[in-house]
């Protein structure tokens, strides 16, 4: 997919509001279910009827969605319409947090995610996550990539691991930066080069599945653009779902986009589709930028 | 005028200037239509005149204190017609007469000294009422004259502030002033003693027996002041302190900050804290009368000889007293990682140890380190434990079951009871003190150095 062109479509090609009255939306609509095309043949994770529990409070509300192979999916909706905890479920993430609690069905590969014999560790191997804020650890860049790769005993001579660390940080766009200087604190580089340290130490144990949270919301335009176009050649071999606030990236990077609203699961379709042509109001509205 | 009487006035007096000054920036304020048209609020005008009225005065006041005694002294020992010529001759002069004047006779003293003594208490009421005439005069006419110049455009709050700026100042400075003194009289008198005993001997010599004869036909008290035997005695417990308190602290503070629930977190961190605030003569007695016989039987048992006080049960309480210290350190450094980084490990599908032995430690080592290293100034300077439980020979040993001293204890020691000020004894206690003051400080310019330069600077 090409990375940029798409950024006037993203912004202009809405369709026109076609009667006064849509322009107030009433944001308390009741979703009863989601529109569009949530599922695919070839999936690569499905989840079925998920529902995510704080304590008391419920964040997700009865979600279904597949996401196929080599495919990215972006996630977009206003702040705490619990996309980034419905990312957190896949690699069970969620389960560090005091309190949270998941029901439904997830399962990569047709293999169950939550259940009492899975163990997450493998788990996370194969469903890696980008976060938000860049997080290398306080250790050389080399360490930071070597990371993965030695906790999961992939690369048992040095030669093997050197190796690992060289493509990961080729195909993450970060070699010809670092190279010369491998052992150096990883907290030293830009963000923008943090960022796509931490998508080369999540490369580097070769997942299937990676999950990326709002990976360039501390970055500038620049690096924003790098990381998207990486994400696009990441998808030949991975199957990428992405959280962002940014409707132009979600454009630019992703082939179908899931909206979500309060916990619902409102309209997943194209991309293309969901910018240029949303079938749900709730979709429109926020995509014109009527509120979120 | 009694001093404590004339310190209340000048309290009075300030309040009464604050509330006159308050008072008048009001009406000056109600009389051209609002709080807006002052250049400060009120509040600041009454605190700018209160300073006024109390600083200079408390200045004078304290001023006063400090010199009346030497300048009296001065003038009464001038007006004498034979005066003595040595300082130490004067000085005696000066008790006679103080004490003359004060009614502490012993017989008929003498008429020059009895002339002298009258001419001291006159000047003394003079000086008592000059000193209350002065003060109060300078509160209330610098107070009237600050009123009297009062206009709203007055910038009454910058020059509190400014005030106030160098009351902090001079706070600050108080604590550095006392460590500086403290620093250079336990240098001079140190030096003292260098003269008496060689620096190298007290460094290298290793022989300790600090009694010193008080007359020349004393057998046995030649004074030997080799001080190797307590540093090694101060390192062998304190290394034995260590090795109790920095596994044991470092590993409840990662079961605390990493595993533990909310529910023992709320109850142990408290109870951890608890341990820190025992009183060290406590731990002193129970080592002495618990863990000292308890090794000693222990080691009887197994076909050992120990010593009823011995190194390893000063250091083994010494490093329970320590436990909390380097566990709530850690424990701070350990929460202060960031979740982020926690997340990252787990998200690359780490355990939740691996998460803590590769990633969580080694982010805050750093602090770590800087915790133990303050741990250790610590047990270096502690006293009371070692002086009740580690005994008091100062044996040159390497086994931690024997009696060793440390310098605290020797520093205890050479200073309780009746002491010449000017014996090589006294004066060793200086050295001792110094070379303990150094190793501390030391060490913790090294752990704040090791902390602030690898801290990661997590935004």
């Amino acid at each position: 997919m090409n990375t940029m062109t798409l950024d006037a479509a993203g912004q202009t090609a809405p369709a026109q509001p076609e009667s006064v009255e849509k322009a107030t939306v009433d944001t308390d609509t009741r979703v009863t279910e989601t529109v569009g095309q949530p599922f695919c043949d070839d999936a690569k994770l499905r989840m079925r009827g998920i529902n995510v529990f704080y304590g008391e409070t419920q964040a997700i509300n009865d979600v279904s969605l597949d996401i196929g192979r080599n495919e990215v999916v972006a996630m977009i909706g206003p702040s705490g319409c619990g996309k980034s905890t419905f990312l957190r479920c896949i690699n069970r993430m969620n389960d560090t947090i005091e309190g949270c609690r998941v029901e439904g069905d997830l399962t990569l590969d047709d293999e169950p995610i939550y259940g009492p014999r899975v163990d997450v560790v493998p788990l996370r191997a194969r469903v890696g996550m980008v976060f938000q804020k860049p997080n290398p650890f306080p250790k050389s860049i080399y360490e930071n990539v070597a990371y993965g790769p030695k906790i999961h005993g992939i690369a048992s001579r040095r030669a093997e691991l050197d190796e690992i660390v060289e493509n990961s940080l080729r195909r993450a766009g970060l070699w010809n930066e670092v190279k010369d200087r491998l052992d150096q604190p990883g907290t030293g580089l830009s963000g923008g080069q943090q960022q796509r340290l931490c998508i080369a130490r999540a490369i580097a144990v070769s997942p299937e599945v990676i999950l990326m949270d709002e990976p360039c919301s501390a970055l500038d335009p620049i690096a924003t653009a790098r990381i998207e176009e990486l994400i696009d050649e990441l998808r030949e071999n991975y199957t990428i779902a992405i959280v962002t606030h940014s409707m132009q990236q979600a454009a630019r990077v992703s082939q179908r986009t899931a909206y979500f609203h309060l916990g619902h699961l409102v309209e997943v379709n194209d991309t293309e589709t969901v910018f240029t042509n949303p079938q749900h109001e709730l979709t429109e509205a926020y995509i014109t930028g009527r509120f979120g | 005028m009694q001093t404590p009487t004339l310190f209340a006035l000048l309290l009075l007096l300030v309040l009464v200037a604050y509330g006159t000054g308050f008072t008048r920036a009001v009406t000056a304020a109600r009389g051209s239509g609002g709080l807006r048209n002052l250049a400060s609020l009120p509040g600041y005008y009454g605190l700018h005149t209160a300073l006024w009225c109390g600083l200079p005065a408390l200045l004078l006041l304290v001023a006063w204190i400090a010199f009346d005694d030497a300048i009296i002294c001065a003038m009464v020992i001038n007006s004498l017609a034979d005066k003595p010529e040595t300082i130490s001759a004067q000085n005696l002069l000066w008790t006679q007469i103080q004490n003359v004047a004060a009614g502490n006779l012993f017989g008929e003293p003498e008429p020059q000294i009895a002339a002298a003594a009258e001419h001291l208490a006159a000047l003394r009421d003079n000086s008592r009422l000059l000193k209350a005439g002065l003060t109060l005069i300078l509160a209330t006419g610098l107070g009237a004259f600050t009123l009297l110049r009062f206009s709203p455009q007055l910038r009454a709050r910058e020059k509190v502030e400014k005030v106030l700026r160098w009351v902090l100042l001079a706070c600050a400075c108080a604590a550095i002033f006392t460590t500086i003194g403290i620093l250079l009289s336990v240098l001079f008198e140190s030096l003292r003693f260098f003269q008496a005993v060689p620096v190298s001997e007290f460094l290298f010599g290793l022989h300790w027996s600090p009694q010193m004869a008080l007359r020349a036909d004393q057998v046995g008290s030649s004074g030997a002041f080799g001080a190797v035997p307590l540093f090694t005695g101060t390192m062998m417990v304190t290394a034995i302190a260590m090795f109790v308190a920095v596994p044991v602290g470092l590993m409840s503070a990662i079961y605390l900050a990493e595993y533990a629930g909310r529910r023992v977190r709320a109850f142990a961190k408290p109870v951890l804290e608890i341990l820190a605030g025992v009183p060290t003569v406590v731990y002193g007695f129970f080592a002495a009368l618990t863990v000292a016989p308890f090794i000693r039987d222990a080691a009887a048992a197994v076909g050992l000889e120990a010593s009823s006080e011995s190194a390893l049960a000063a250091g083994l309480v010494m490093g329970v007293m320590i436990i909390p210290f380097v566990s709530s350190l850690s424990d701070d450094v350990i929460n202060a990682v960031p979740q982020s980084l926690r997340d990252g490990a787990l998200g690359l599908g780490s355990t939740h140890s691996e998460t803590v032995r590769k990633v969580v430690i080694p982010a805050a080592l750093p602090g770590i380190v800087g915790g133990v290293l303050l741990a250790v100034s610590r047990a270096i300077g502690e006293t009371m434990i070692v002086v009740m439980a580690a005994g008091l020979a100062a044996n040159l040993t390497a086994n931690p079951l024997d009696s060793v001293t440390t310098v605290t204890v020797q520093i205890v020691t050479l200073l309780v009871g009746d002491q010449e000020f000017d014996s090589p004894k006294t004066l060793a206690a200086f050295a001792l003190g110094l070379m303990l003051f150094l190793t501390t400080l030391v060490l913790n310019f090294i752990a704040l150095h090791v902390v602030k330069k690898y801290r990661e600077q997590y935004d």
